[in-house]
Formats: C-alpha cells, structure tokens, sequence
C-alpha cells in the first residue's frame, strides 16, 4: 500500500446490469469515467443512483456487465490495495464506537502507514480543513447531521484517495455548508487530481462541480455530458427533472 | 437453514485465516475481554453458586435416605464439572454477549459502517469478528472454572446446612476430590472452548446479515440467542459422546 498521493485513475462500467427479486434497477448502464474527472451522476430519489454506486466501490455484486478500476475489474483481489479509493456515505457512516479523531484516523491507524504521532496531526489537519477543529475527542453521536457528514469528508480526505465517490454529499447540509462541502470536492480533486463521482439529486451542486454528467432515470442513462449538454438535452425527463421548482401557488393549495 | 450454516463455517473459516492477525488487533480483544469479563463474572457467580445448592438440594436428601450422603460431593463436583457449568455459562453468556455482538455488529451494518470499513479496504472479519471470537474463547472457559468453583462452594454450603443431608465441609470436599480429577475439569473447559467459539461465530454472523432498521437488529439479535443455545445444546450431546470414549 503506498502512502503517497497518486494522481486518479479511470472507471469503466459496461453492460451492467442489476436485479433486487423481479425487479431490474439497473438496466444495462454503460459510462465511463476518465482520470482526474468530477463525474457527477444525478437523478431523482429511486432511480438506481445509490445502487449503482454500490457497485462502483465493490460493495455490491453486478448480476452481468463489468465495473473496471484502471484496467481492472473492482471484484479481483488486491484492486483495493492497488488503487486508494474512499466514499463519503450520506450518512457519514462514522463508526459510533470510536472517537471523531479515531474515525479519522483509521485508515492509517489500521493499516499502519504512519506513528501515531504524525496519525494525530493528519487528523488535526483535515478536521481543520472541513471546519471542525478541535472536535478529536467528540463522539459521533455528540455532532449534528452536518457536522457528521463533514467529519466523513475529513476521513476520505485522509486516505488521499485516486478515485473517491460521495453519495449526496449535501443532503441534510444547511446552504452554507452545502456549499463548503461542494467547494472541498472541487479543491481536493484541484489539488491531488482524484477522480470524483458524485451521486446527488441537488441540481446546483451537479452543475457547480462537474466536468461531465449522468442522468440516470429508473436505472437507465438518459442523458450524458458535459452539463451544457445536459442543459440541453431535450429528453423530456430531463427537462422535467431540470425545470421542477417549487412555486407556491395559493389557488391551487387552497382548500 | 442449510445456507446459514454454510456461511457460519465460512465465517468461522475466515476467522481461522484470521488468526495470524491476532496481535495487531490485541487492543480490541483486550477491551472485549474486559467488556466480557465485566458484564458476565458476578452473574455467573450468583449463578452458579445457586446451581450448586439445588443440585446439592435434589439430589442430597434422595442420597441421604440411601446412607450415600458422603457421595453428594463427588455428584454435584462431577455434574458441574462436565456438564452443568459450561452448558449453563455458555447458554448465560449466549444472552448476554452473544446479544449485545449480534446488536452492535447488526446496527453497523444497518448504519453503513461495515460498509465504511470495506471501502478503507479494513477486513470486517480482521476488525469485528477476530477480537470477539478469541475474547469470548478465553472468557468463557475462565468464566467456567470460576462457575465450577463458586458451584461446588453453593454445593458445600446446602449439604452442610439442609438438615436432611448435613454432611461436614470436609466430607463434602472429600467425596468431592475423590471423585472429581483434573481430566474432568479440563474436559469442561473443552466444552466451554467449543460453545464459545460457536457463541462468537453464530452472533457476529447473524449481526453481519443484518438488514433494515431497529427491527432487523432486534430479529437479529434474537436469531443470535436462539441459534446459539440450540447449537451448544446438540453440540453438547456430541461432544460428550466423543469425550467419554476419549476418557
């Protein structure tokens, strides 16, 4: 395992395709993701977005096409020691048990790449980075939903991952940290060029970041580009999905 | 059922791939020695103390009646020895920390952090099950000798003070050390070994397979207790058979 950041690596998905009983919820995607890339796969709740996620980081198994990591596939063994790869969860997802700082820490501290010493200022780094500065000590469970996520961000950030996906990265952020989070995905694929996919249904962050798009609609991709092409995708739901605002009309709410 | 089982002994295999990886994780089976030891030792205490003395209770008056009181130490030495103290500290131990596994590993796989661990490319097995399983192997046979100890002294004390049996402390722990030797003592312990091993594998899988919310930590939790006892108790028959043709 080697502890210098690397530059991103690609990601290939063809023909893949996912059943839960009767039910497809992923039919036949076929995209790819290139080196350096701010991928940003968008869609409406249920469209398949977090399932195909799953797949991207080997958490779940295709029942038929290929998901490659460089060149190869993400099931083979080592592909995880080879490739650093992180995911910010949409819950955090931080282990309850250990401390903010533990959480942190813990891919070094598992997997033994720095003292421990050096472990602590890393930490207090990145902590820094997302805004939560001196919270080490804090259990997860004493942090708000924000506070979480961001703490989740500081733990991908430690990795110094070439392919890391955040599984909407935004949701439950209020607007301003919304917006950190989404300037930190921009910074940190700026500075070390990491590969980002990022799944979210929030239309301002997809458009903000991404040099290329997907819109997935009941697992299927509609639409895919660079976010002008999106924007001017005739498909109607995609106009749908980019034109739905809430205006509130009092005759129509009226009892 | 078939597929369960299955899975069981793949984990239990993984486990066993595992072991070379025991002194970086030394940490954690240290603190879940102590989480074990802590929640289990004074019940298990209280418990078997009270076995003791109903062991002494049944089986002392029916001896007494016979002129076989001075026997009563070497029944009630010899059936906690191989048989009451690691069926009942295992089946305690089941509910109590077998629970609390399949709770706390079945609500990080609903929350995602089991899910958080693959993507650090941390072994879930290497993390969460290696230090419960080597914990819960060697608190439960140290918890069954202090059962046997504390059991034989609840035996004592009821053969002593039930008027119907009132055998001295000395012929009690006399019949007691003519009757029991160290093989039977360390074939309780094999026992307690097994029904550990069984008790970690059988709720770290079950908390593994957790899915949904609350309630599928609550179903899992359940399944963990329940699959636990039954394994113990139909391994307890085999195992038995095989240490009596080994004695």
């Amino acid at each position: 395992m080697n502890a210098i950041a690397q530059p991103g690596v690609g990601l290939t998905v063809r023909g893949l395709r996912k059943s839960f009983g009767d039910r497809e919820v992923l039919h036949g995607l076929d995209f790819e993701v290139r080196a350096g890339e701010r991928f940003v796969i968008m869609g409406p709740s249920g469209s398949g977005k977090t399932v195909l996620l799953k797949h991207l980081i080997g958490l779940e198994k295709p029942d038929a096409g290929e998901i490659l990591i460089g060149d190869e596939p993400v099931g083979a063994s080592g592909v995880m020691d080879r490739y650093r790869m992180a995911m910010v969860f949409q819950s955090g997802a931080l282990l309850n048990s250990l401390t903010v700082g533990e959480n942190v820490g813990l891919y070094l501290t598992e997997h033994r790449l720095k003292p421990a010493r050096e472990i602590e200022q890393i930490v207090a780094d990145k902590l820094a980075l997302v805004g939560l500065e001196g919270l080490q000590d804090k259990m997860p469970g004493e942090l708000s939903g924000g506070m979480r996520k961001r703490a989740a961000v500081a733990r991908a950030l430690v990795i110094e991952p070439q392919l890391i996906f955040y599984d909407e990265p935004t949701s439950e952020l209020d607007p301003l940290i919304a917006v950190t989070i989404g300037e930190e995905i921009l910074r940190l694929n700026q500075r070390t060029r990491v590969t980002s996919v990022v799944v979210t249904h929030d239309r301002q962050l997809g458009f903000g970041i991404a040099h290329r798009m997907a819109l997935i609609f009941d697992g299927e991709i509609v639409a895919l580009g660079t976010p002008d092409d999106i924007q001017a995708s005739d498909h109607p739901e995609v106009r749908r999905f980019l034109s739905a605002n809430f205006h509130f009309d009092k005759e129509k709410v009226s009892p | 059922m078939f597929q369960n089982i299955g899975e069981i002994l793949t984990l239990f295999g993984r486990s066993l791939r595992a072991l070379p990886c025991t002194w970086r994780q030394r940490r954690k089976v240290l603190e879940q020695l102590f989480e074990i030891g802590n929640a289990s030792l004074l019940m298990a205490c209280v418990l078997s103390l009270f076995i003791g003395g109903v062991l002494a209770l049944q089986t002392g008056p029916v001896l007494a009646e016979r002129g076989l009181a001075n026997f009563i130490g070497q029944v009630v030495g010899l059936s906690l020895c191989r048989e009451l103290a690691p069926v009942m500290m295992a089946v305690l131990i089941a509910g109590r920390i077998g629970s609390a596994m399949a709770a706390e590993i079945g609500s990080m796989t609903v929350y995602q952090e089991v899910d958080a661990l693959v993507t650090m490319n941390i072994n879930p097995v290497h993390y969460l099950v290696l230090p419960r399983m080597l914990a819960i192997a060697i608190a439960l046979p140290v918890l069954v000798l202090f059962a046997i100890l504390i059991g034989w002294l609840g035996g004592a004390l009821v053969s002593f003070y039930n008027y119907q049996v009132a055998i001295s402390f000395d012929a009690y722990f006399t019949s007691l050390r003519e009757g029991v030797d160290v093989l039977d003592l360390v074939n309780g312990l094999a026992k307690s070994a097994v029904f550990a091993v069984v008790i970690g594998v059988v709720s770290c899988h079950q908390g593994l397979q957790t899915i949904g919310g609350p309630r599928g930590i609550g179903r899992s939790v359940t399944k963990a207790v329940v699959n636990s006892i039954v394994m113990i108790l139909i391994l307890d028959y085999f195992l038995t058979r095989v240490l009596m043709q080994l004695d």
